[in-house]
């Protein structure tokens, strides 16, 4: 399963992003963020059941404002999907798998 | 989310898993009635596994907690405490519930038509209250882009920012004090001259200088593209607009029980509140209703989970009164006409 997670920061965000052959989907998150601990493994099935078509990044927006601030990410927990640099898809707040899936599903 | 039938016919099934929820899950699983918890699904709203305290975050007056305790740790262990009786949970929402006669049949989150995923003699419902939004077109356009459901998933980004808080009670005016660590001024818009919040918020608000209040004031756009850029205000005594520059906005006015899925099933008041009397029956024989889902008045967590072992101990009462009795005898109570219990 770590495999299909990659841990981003503000310094490894864009080679990481540039290198992927997939798109990546970037869960922006933070320790004191309720919400985003319940999709946490929510997010990490995902990693696993779509690894085909998806990779996950995790960027912790306390640690990491820059890469935050750049997305305009001002609710979390916020997930961007991101193919070759570019932002696909953007789902603010936390959501159920299936509504997770049903609002990736059209960008993969 | 695919979650396996149960075919078995379960003694109760808890809907919602607030204080409410958790503690007859408690109280039910001590009891040795096996209940079945439907958690509900994630959310950035307080509509998610372990309700409205999940978003907060120091409870200072849940009685044990001398030093107060964090609202998601409260929860958790409510939740562990059930588990340890044995209370199972299913995660999801109830999408329809039959409600005919006992066994209640309850489908979660998949195939409405299809076989229920649970069926159980008695139902405690325990689905609790969300948030009220303003129900602005602005509102939802830049929710998540300055518009905020959550004080302390977002408040860290309006660090050094000057944001708006709407509402004047308990919810709102710690909404503003926990805001106060990041913004550098926060507005609390209230429609009215005075704050409905208790006695000690109100003194702490009043003593903080980084809140500046806006009386009789509504709330009648947010403004921006892209993110928030400021709101108008409409002075409710003379019709007066005002628009305010600010970066957040964080609406806080109150509350809307979580009863939709019951409408037509269940007598309710006027507000959508299910009427509940002697103790906490409800107006179907076998099911009962516990916490803010019936409680538009003290909406505590004490209160909530002090009904909630109240609908256990009357759920157990009711099953054992009916412990051979035919099956699909119905022995109905009075009929719902008379006067509710209504504080």
């Amino acid at each position: 399963m770590a495999e299909d997670v990659v841990t981003l920061s503000d310094g490894s965000f864009d080679e990481e992003l540039m290198g992927s052959a997939k798109p990546i989907l970037v869960d922006f998150w933070a320790e004191w963020c309720g919400p985003c601990k319940k999709i946490a493994p929510i997010v990490e099935e995902i990693a696993v059941e779509e690894t085909d078509r998806l990779r996950i990044g995790k960027l912790n927006v306390d640690d990491n404002p820059d890469v935050a601030r750049r997305f305009e990410v001002m609710s979390i927990p916020t997930l961007i999907l991101f193919k070759d640099g570019q932002v696909l898809a953007r789902i603010v707040g936390a959501k159920s798998k299936r509504q997770l899936l049903d609002d990736l599903q059209p960008h993969l | 989310m695919t979650i396996p039938h149960d075919s078995s016919i379960r003694d109760v099934v808890i809907l919602g898993s607030g204080p409410a929820g958790l503690t007859a899950a408690i109280y039910t699983a001590r009891a040795s009635l096996s209940p079945v918890v439907v958690e509900g699904e994630p959310s950035s709203t307080s509509d998610q596994p372990g309700g409205q305290l999940m978003l907060t975050t120091e409870v200072e007056n849940y009685p044990g907690f001398v030093d107060g305790v964090m609202g998601p740790d409260l929860m958790a262990a409510f939740r562990a405490q059930s588990e340890r009786f044995g209370a199972q949970f299913v995660p999801g929402k109830a999408r329809r519930v039959d409600m005919s006669a006992s066994p209640f049949s309850i489908w979660v989150d998949d195939d409405p038509e299809g076989a229920p995923t649970l069926r159980s003699r008695a139902l405690i419902v325990s689905t609790g209250a969300r948030s009220l939004m303003l129900g602005l077109e602005s509102e939802s356009r830049l929710l998540g882009h300055g518009v905020s459901t959550c004080a302390t998933c977002d408040g860290f980004f309006f660090r050094g920012k000057e944001i708006a808080v709407v509402g004047g009670g308990d919810s709102a005016v710690e909404e503003a004090l926990f805001l106060t660590k990041f913004a550098t001024k926060v507005n609390l818009i209230h429609r009215r001259d005075q704050l409905r919040a208790s006695k000690i918020m109100q003194q702490r608000a009043f003593a903080n200088d980084r809140i500046v209040f806006r009386w009789n004031s509504v709330v009648e756009d947010i403004v921006g593209n892209g993110s928030v850029s400021g709101i108008i205000l409409r002075d409710t005594l003379d019709g007066s607009r005002t628009t305010v520059d600010l970066d957040g906005v964080f609406v806080a006015i109150g509350h809307v029980p979580n009863t939709a899925l019951f409408e037509g099933l269940l007598d309710m008041d006027a507000n959508g509140y299910i009427l509940t009397r002697d103790g906490t029956r409800t107006s179907v024989d076998g099911v009962f209703a516990a916490g803010d889902v019936q409680d538009h008045r003290y909406r505590q967590a004490v209160t909530s989970a002090g009904s909630g072992c109240m609908a256990a101990i009357d759920a157990e009462r009711w099953l054992a009164a009916r412990e051979g009795a035919e099956p699909g005898n119905t022995d109905t109570l009075a009929t719902a006409g008379e006067p509710a219990q209504r504080r």
